[in-house]
């Protein structure tokens, strides 16, 4: 039962991943695709997480951790370089 | 009670996996790019906040770190999208025709 | 390595082929910039790649490295080439390639 349950979840994040990586690479604009970059970067942390369920071992989390810091900064520098050049 | 936290845990993994669904949905489907900011990035982070609480119901002894990772998501996610925002606005980003109200046009004195 | 893992692992791979190949071929205005954000998201699928691949050290290697610092990096610099290019057109009134720097 429970393991159904992730099961769908993580399908249904493959489905939402796919989605987003569309927007990246269709995206008429620069900042379109930096949005997508940032979903798509917000979708890794969850599927690191589910990663980390399914094989049982929580180091894994650490990733996700330094995943989270990096998105953060990385959108932050390119909006600052699309505002007006660092 | 033992036996109710794993299938609360897998019910709240079901839901945000269908909240970043949604957000993927939107990303896709919104017609500018200020509608898909505001799709992309509170849906995203609803769902990531939901799973990563799905994943502590289902276990306990990582409560801590991902804990941790939500507090991280929960404040530097709005920050990151409302610093994009302002950037697209103020490169010119081109609006949707059917928005109607634009406040911060209006603040800085544009138009 | 279950069946999950196996399909996360394809999607991935099929991820990286297309951010890897809109890396090259983005044309238009500002693709140099969309070029380090491609090259950036390729080193980030790689890096949930590695992890399923049961080594979360070289996981987060990449992470910093790869997909934080060079893409840090490389925004840095365009920055500073870019800043240079307006010093020169503003000296002798004429860009360098011709394009307009506002």
């Amino acid at each position: 039962m429970i393991e159904f349950l992730v099961y769908v979840a993580a399908a249904l994040t493959g489905v939402a991943f796919l989605l987003a990586l569309y927007r990246f690479l269709k995206g008429p604009s620069a900042a379109d695709r930096v949005v997508a970059f940032d979903a798509l970067t917000i979708i890794s942390i969850t599927a690191i997480v589910l990663t980390a369920l399914v094989e049982g071992r929580g180091i894994y989390l650490d990733v996700a951790l330094v995943y989270a810091l990096l998105s953060f900064l990385g959108v932050i520098v390119i909006a600052r370089y699309m505002e007006r050049g660092l | 009670m033992d036996a109710l936290l794993p299938i609360l845990g897998g019910l709240l993994l079901v839901g945000g996996a269908a909240f970043l669904l949604l957000g993927g949905l939107g990303l896709v489907r919104m017609p500018d790019l200020f509608n898909r900011i505001q799709a992309g990035t509170k849906a995203t982070t609803l769902g990531t906040l939901l799973t990563l609480s799905g994943v502590a119901c289902l276990q306990p002894a990582w409560g801590l770190k991902l804990l941790l990772i939500g507090l991280f998501i929960l404040y530097t996610n709005p920050l990151s999208s409302q610093v994009l925002a302002r950037a697209a606005h103020r490169a010119g980003t081109e609006k949707s025709s059917k928005t109607m109200v634009d406040r911060l046009a209006e603040d800085t004195g544009e138009k | 390595m279950n069946i999950l893992m196996t399909g996360m692992s394809a999607v991935l791979c099929i991820a990286m082929l297309g951010a890897a190949l809109l890396a090259i071929r983005v044309k238009g205005d500002d693709s140099l910039p969309l070029s380090i954000l491609a090259a950036g998201l390729v080193s980030l699928f790689a890096s949930v790649l590695f992890l399923i691949l049961a080594a979360p050290d070289v996981a987060m290697t990449e992470a910093a490295i790869g997909s934080g610092l060079t893409t840090f990096l490389f925004f840095f610099l365009l920055a500073r080439i870019r800043g240079t290019a307006q010093t020169v057109d503003k000296n002798d009134g004429s860009a360098l390639d011709g394009r307009d720097y506002d």
